[in-house]
């Protein structure tokens, strides 16, 4: 590994040129101010047509607000000045609506969930810091991926134990601590893309070695991919015990993707697709669960009991229409579970399609970031971790919002910065954190170190590079 | 690795354009149907809570909508009660609605697509749709008549303008006060829901429409399609038909008596019409046939809906009868079924000089800022009779009203006339009043048709002409 960072190309273009990429951190802060005044534009408008005035506390939580991404903002500039310019102020902007969301909400459900939203948005925001303040450099991760492989699956496991285990909604991935509930398998997809990502670019010249060859497939050998298959295929066995269907299509979806990024062979991603074809005709004939799922989406009227919420779905982004009810305006309580896996079925009603359309762009261009940031590096790892974050937070978007507005069957995940629930939330700040620590590693001037050619000195340098 | 990467980042961006190209589809192809469906209660309580149009007769509504301070905006209220309930309908939250607030949905909410630019407008202020005015045909004084008249029976009153076809009174009793179903007081246990329960459990059915969708059989009054049918198929004014105290009914043992003498072994038609002669009429209709009845019939408006405003049925002739049925059917017995609204439409033809008029009850639709958004004009349904057999028709129903059965409904110094009915159903059940009659005004003609089902009274004394008619001569003196 060592070896691949010596001789790797060398991070900087050309030899002898120092390219120092712009900052942009003022355009960030003008786009910071921007997202925040989306976040708290709505949920002022909320409070001025549900009730025709301004929210009372509106001092303490604009000034929270306000602090909390200048506090992020100046941590950016201080740690990762050459950090991606437009993944932070689009998260803010997506935290900001989903917390706006949330307390319209709860207006309607008479909740009190918006303040708690609130305090894990401080939270995240906090975890955020640390990947900055105390990562910095994403190269250290790289070392321990049996051990974060062991974590990613001891996480997966964890709401099948006893004690601290919970089901809801007919799904057993939950922990309970106290009044909290946690959702491990948040914080299993970024331990296990790192895990991953480490050990597919510590071994991707032996995993490019062929062994057996099936369906026109060159398979390594079994021993480079032993540990990984073990992996991948314990945390999918717990996913569809735990009939957590979402996530278990989000991590065989990271997998492959990565598996077929490392190798470069495109048989990978044909062996995964043809994989999953074959795994969900299997799992549509075995559960029960599966096959309720997908009638609901091909006709979820010939089934109205099972597939209510689906429905109450659809009626709620029908009746939004084209520009929405407005925000406090609709109905969107009718929509059970509204506030976690069907939070953008409440923006579709409130905000229209436009809006919706807008939230979806919104996660395009993070996702469009992340993947830019991965293709401009040189180095292996974080090129790849990079990737497989942004792909995967990509493809949860997909799932579930393709998911509520009946694109593809619903599976239940969270729907990244906006849904209600503090894993989510934070693990997704983490997540943005990894790819802005990345991008800063990859943007930042490397040519502080003068190039010299070894061969035309008389002594010959030895491994100072970096 | 950068090769596998762009391949990646354009899987990503055709997750994300699928996502786009749903959400279009979404609003195109999948909104408008989620919106129409009957369980989407966005839409239903919107609707139900909406500034919903008003109904008018002449300039003052029959159903509007008033502000109202609960979590639906705007209350349905009916000023008149069960007035007007057979024309109105209801308007409930769970149970639907019907009449005209069930045809005129679209534009009483605004929803139409005929309010198309008003509703681009709404969109695009973001305004709810307000509702468009729906105008009836309908005369407060000659219904407020027609329902006094009718009081605690059972029945139903019609009148028409002959040359229009537009319904100017329309009955059914027993009424029901569609305020208490449009109460927001929702649910079984509501007022909503008691007032729907004691509807369905009360004696005499007051949700039927008795007047355009419930079909009777219109005994002697039915007399008329058949005279028409003889002169419309050659028959003279003058020739004579047998008239038996009672006649034997063709390959059957069965007996038809006449309920009265007939005035004479050989009548012409006019002294059977005026006497209501079974024996003669039966005659008639084995002569004609049953094709020749169920043309003229069908001429008149039976076998086809109408009004179809009130959601309307269509009135019945049965298909090939024997000569026995048929000879039953001639006298508008055996399975000859009307609505009084068919009644009238009758009457109106033989008025007409033969037109039979398209029946219609909204004159107009208005917007919400009252400009008009369309106008109904009258339209004929077509020629039932010829001028000179329809004058002579018309000259038969006089002498009904001026020497015969009628008599109750004469009216001084206008021209009238008419044709009682009486109908036997079961031996168990008091027989049907029927009279239907009109009367010339200057250039207008207006025709009546009063029905009842169930006077609750001895079955002897029962008789078109002394209990309907005095209703039918009230209504008409309403409307001069």
């Amino acid at each position: 590994m060592a070896r691949d960072i010596a001789t790797g190309p060398p991070l900087a273009p050309t030899p002898g040129t120092v390219v120092v990429p712009r900052k942009r951190r003022n355009t960030e802060l003008v786009l910071l101010l921007v997202a925040l005044a989306v976040g708290l534009g709505a949920w002022f408008i909320t409070h001025l047509n549900v009730f025709n005035a301004i929210p009372e506390n509106w001092p303490m939580v604009v000034g929270v607000s306000v602090a909390l991404a200048a506090v992020a903002h100046i941590v950016v500039r201080w740690r990762i000045p050459y950090a991606d310019p437009v993944m932070l102020p689009c998260v803010v902007l997506l935290n900001g609506l989903g917390l706006a969301m949330i307390a319209r909400l709860d207006l309607s459900m008479k909740a009190q969930s918006a303040p708690t939203q609130f305090m894990w948005t401080g939270l995240g925001v906090a975890l955020f810091l640390i990947v900055l303040i105390v990562l910095r450099d994403h190269r250290p991760l790289q070392r321990f991926p049996y051990l974060l492989g062991l974590v990613g699956i001891v996480l997966l496991l964890m709401p099948l134990l006893p004690v601290i285990g919970h089901e809801e909604y007919g799904a057993r991935i939950w922990v309970a601590l106290g009044p909290y509930t946690f959702q491990p398998a948040e914080a299993a997809k970024v331990v296990l893309a790192i895990a991953f990502a480490s050990y597919l670019v510590e071994r991707r010249e032996v995993l490019a070695l062929a062994g057996a060859r099936v369906l026109g497939v060159d398979l390594p050998r079994l021993r480079d991919l032993g540990p990984i298959a073990l992996m991948f295929g314990a945390s999918m066995l717990v996913l569809v015990y735990q009939r957590d269907l979402g996530t278990s299509l989000l991590f065989f979806g990271m997998f492959v993707m990565m598996l077929y990024v490392s190798t470069e062979r495109p048989g990978w991603a044909i062996l995964g697709t043809i994989l999953f074809a074959g795994g969900a005709l299997a799992g549509w004939f075995l559960f029960s669960h599966v096959q309720v799922r997908v009638d609901a989406w091909l006709d979820p009227f010939a089934t109205p009991d099972a597939s209510y919420q689906i429905i109450q779905g659809q009626y709620g982004i029908a009746w939004g229409g084209l520009l929405g009810r407005g925000l406090g305006l609709g109905r969107p309580a009718l929509i059970p579970v509204v506030k976690s896996d069907f939070i953008t079925a409440a923006i579709g009603e409130e905000l229209g399609m436009t809006g919706l359309m807008a939230v979806i762009m919104i996660y395009a261009l993070v996702a469009a970031r992340g993947l830019r940031t991965s293709l401009m590096g040189k180095e292996p790892f974080g090129k790849l971790l990079a990737a497989g974050l942004a792909f995967t937070f990509a493809l949860q978007v997909f799932i579930i919002v393709g998911g509520v507005t009946r694109l593809l069957p619903l599976t239940g995940l969270t729907t990244p910065f906006l849904s209600q629930g503090g894993s989510s939330l934070i693990c997704n700040w983490i997540l943005i954190g990894l790819l802005m620590v990345i991008s800063h590693q990859f943007r930042k001037p490397v040519a502080t170190i003068p190039e010299i050619d070894p061969d035309t000195e008389r002594t010959q340098l030895i491994g100072a590079a970096r | 690795m950068n090769k596998p990467l762009r391949r990646t980042s354009v899987v990503v961006m055709v997750m994300f354009a699928l996502l786009l190209v749903n959400a279009t589809f979404s609003v195109v192809v999948r909104e408008s149907n989620l919106n129409a469906r009957p369980d989407n209660r966005r839409v239903r309580d919107a609707e139900f809570g909406q500034d919903r149009g008003a109904i008018l007769v002449g300039n003052s509504p029959i159903a509007e909508t008033e502000p109202s301070e609960d979590r639906f905006r705007y209350q349905r209220v009916y000023p008149h009660g069960e007035l007007y309930a057979a024309v109105t309908g209801y308007y409930a939250f769970d149970y639907g609605t019907s009449g005209l607030e069930a045809t005129y949905n679209g534009q009483l909410a605004g929803t139409d697509d005929s309010l198309f630019v008003r509703r681009l407008l709404d969109l695009i202020t973001n305004r709810p749709p307000t509702g468009a005015t729906v105008q009836t045909t309908i005369n407060a004084k000659a219904q407020e008549v027609a329902h006094a008249g009718l009081g605690k029976y059972r029945g139903a009153v019609v009148a028409v303008d002959a040359k229009t076809g537009a319904v100017l009174t329309l009955v059914s009793t027993p009424s029901y006060d569609p305020n208490a179903l449009a109460s927001h007081d929702i649910g079984n246990d509501g007022e909503a829901g008691k007032a729907w329960q004691a509807l369905l459990d009360a004696i005499g059915e007051p949700l039927r429409n008795r007047a355009v969708r419930e079909i009777y059989p219109p005994g002697s009054t039915f007399k008329l399609v058949t005279a028409a049918a003889a002169l419309e198929n050659g028959h003279s004014a003058d020739e004579e038909w047998d008239a038996p105290e009672k006649l034997k009914l063709p390959n059957t043992d069965t007996y038809l008596p006449n309920e009265s003498s007939c005035g004479g072994d050989k009548i012409n038609l006019e002294q059977a019409l005026k006497v209501s002669c079974n024996t003669a009429f039966a005659n008639v209709g084995i002569a004609v046939g049953a094709d020749a009845l169920q043309e003229q019939a069908e001429k008149f408006g039976f076998d086809a809906r109408q009004l179809a405003d009130l959601n309307g049925v269509a009135s019945r002739f049965p298909d090939n009868p024997d000569p026995a049925q048929t000879a039953l059917s001639a006298i508008g017995q055996f399975d000859v079924a009307a609505t009084p609204l068919q009644m009238a439409m009758v009457t109106a033809g033989i008025a007409n000089d033969g037109v039979v008029m398209k029946p219609y009850v909204v004159s107009g639709i208005r917007g919400a800022d009252l400009t008009p958004i369309s106008t109904t004009r009258p339209e004929e349904f077509g020629r039932a009779m010829e001028v000179s057999n329809a004058r002579t028709l018309q000259r038969w129903m006089q002498t009904v009203v001026n020497d015969g059965t009628g008599r109750n409904g004469q009216i001084a110094g206008y021209e009238v006339g008419g044709k009682t009915g009486t109908a036997n159903t079961t031996p168990e059940r008091p027989p049907y009043a029927w009279y239907t009659s009109y009367v010339r005004a200057g250039d207008r003609t207006l025709a009546v048709t009063v029905f009842i089902e169930d006077a609750d009274i001895e079955r002897n004394e029962i008789s078109g002409g002394r209990l309907a008619a005095p209703i039918a001569k009230a209504v008409l003196e309403a409307l001069l």
